[in-house]
């Protein structure tokens, strides 16, 4: 079953707090991960491949550098989610 | 013209080893004589014939935050805790230039020479265990950054802001006193005033402890772990593996001046040469020691009778300890009488590539105290030790407690490599 946009936004504040050490309830919609979030280039691909095996969602190398915020990202997996 | 023979001095240590999670514990259990040798409880460690090393006696993740150690590997994580503790006890705190830093030095003149004989080791190896079980995507993007060897420099660099240069030797076993070796000349000659310098390993893993017990390099005395590692001793077996890091902060004695340091001692220079006679097996009798111990004395002004201690390499092998103190011999005939020798190593393991650098903390701290560690469970000494050398065996003894000393810490490595640093009283 697709994820919600707030079953999303929680699953990225879970994985981001994993990998950047950032309290789950700064993960915000409108929080940059680079400058907000602590979250440099490469982490960022741990991100992205975290959020692809939560939720079931492909997330091409060209397509990251467009989720600038957690609210793209969140956008991209509502829209992409299998 | 830039000055080209400069004194250079130590402002600052730190270390993480298998004694304690810093330089004063560490000196302490020297002194005291403890080891940090244990017996192997990891479910890997059943099925090898070595089960036995030297875990650090602090964990990184109690020093470290997840999310910074979690980019690093074993290896950084034990060189920047060091770094960090020798950085803050020469005065500086922070990035250098940076707002909010401590300590007066140029970032331009600030340079960082951390060395490991193995590198991220433990990294390449977990990551393969993670291609081949979970896929391609699943590999870390910071596999690559991890376990490169110069990793623990460059964190090390971006720790203190070092843009003078960042190195990284690697020469075996040798590798921590060359980072020392090479970060005193970047002193002398006057590439930079400030450098912090030393090594570090963590290659405890199964796959190097198998690979090295396979060698017949390791003691496999696992029924006694802490009565394993015994340099001298006629019954030494091989070396037991150790891990962590020691790190000094090497200053020009004019910079040190200039701020108001507390110095510990002098960095006299080194002497470096290669056996050139095989590829792991040390020249019976210590040629290439001698080589380096002669070059030590051609290149510095160093008294061998100020000499009254020596942080040997003694790994606990039956070739390589008795070869050194041949050497020993060889090159300072009576001055030898009157040189403490101690191995360190029966305390420490052998931290492979961070030796050289946990033993110059070592061999500045003897200097700094003026008492020589001792070298435990030596219970019945090589006749050909006792006929070269001096060895400090059982309880710490006191130096000379006035007039100038000076000390050596000795490494060497596979490959032949010979590094030999002397260190003197302020």
């Amino acid at each position: 079953m697709a994820a919600t946009q707030e079953e999303i936004v929680a699953g990225l504040a879970d994985i981001v707090n994993e990998i950047a050490g950032i309290p789950v309830e700064d993960v915000q919609l409108d929080k940059s991960f680079t400058d907000d979030l602590d979250v440099d280039s490469l982490s960022m691909v741990e991100v992205v491949v975290a959020a692809e095996e939560r939720f079931d969602v492909k997330i091409p190398d060209e397509d990251v550098k467009n989720l600038k915020t957690v609210g793209d990202a969140t956008a991209y997996i509502l829209k992409n989610q299998g | 013209m830039s000055p080209t023979n400069r004194t250079v001095v130590v402002t600052g240590i730190g270390a993480t080893t298998p004694l304690g999670g810093d330089a004063a514990s560490t000196w302490e259990g020297l002194v005291a004589g403890k080891s940090g040798v244990r017996a192997l409880e990891e479910e890997w460690a059943a099925d090898q014939a070595v089960r036995i090393a030297a875990r650090v006696a602090v964990e990184p993740l109690e020093v470290i935050p997840r999310p910074q150690a979690r980019k690093l590997d074993r290896s950084a994580q034990f060189a920047l805790i060091a770094a960090q503790e020798a950085w803050k006890d020469a005065g500086f705190s922070g990035k250098a230039g940076e707002e909010g830093s401590e300590g007066d030095v140029e970032p331009d003149r600030l340079g960082a020479v951390i060395a490991s004989g193995i590198g991220g080791v433990t990294t390449l190896l977990d990551q393969y265990d993670v291609l081949k079980d979970k896929g391609v995507r699943r590999v870390s993007p910071h596999t690559v950054p991890m376990l490169m060897p110069n990793s623990p420099s460059a964190n090390v660099g971006l720790l203190v802001g070092a843009r003078a240069g960042v190195h990284t030797p690697v020469s075996a076993c040798a590798s921590g006193a060359e980072a020392i070796g090479y970060a005193i000349e970047m002193i002398r000659t006057g590439r930079a005033d400030v450098v912090v310098a030393g090594g570090t390993e963590a290659a405890i893993h199964p796959l190097p402890i198998a690979a090295f017990g396979n060698m017949m390099a390791m003691s496999k005395n696992n029924d006694d772990p802490q009565g394993a590692s015994r340099p001298y001793d006629t019954a030494r077996d091989g070396f037991v593996m150790g891990e962590g890091a020691g790190v000094i902060v090497l200053e020009s004695a004019e910079h040190a001046a200039a701020r108001g340091a507390r110095v510990y001692a002098e960095a006299v220079g080194q002497g470096i040469s290669a056996d050139s006679h095989d590829i792991v097996q040390p020249e019976p009798e210590g040629r290439g020691i001698s080589h380096a111990l002669q070059n030590l004395l051609d290149n510095t002004d160093l008294d061998p009778a100020e000499i009254v201690h020596v942080n040997a390499h003694a790994t606990s092998t039956p070739a390589g300890d008795v070869a050194e103190l041949k050497a020993l011999r060889k090159v300072f005939g009576d001055d030898a009488d009157h040189m403490a020798v101690s191995a360190t190593k029966s305390m420490t393991g052998h931290l492979l590539g961070g030796a050289g650098g946990v033993e110059s903390v070592a061999t500045v701290l003897a200097l700094y105290h003026r008492v020589a560690p001792p070298t435990i469970n030596v219970e019945n000494i090589d006749p050909e030790a006792e006929a070269n050398a001096d060895v400090v065996r059982g309880e710490a003894r006191k130096l000379p407690v006035e007039g100038r000393i000076a000390a050596l810490n000795d490494s060497f490595g596979f490959g032949g490599h010979n590094v030999v640093l002397a260190f003197r009283s302020v």
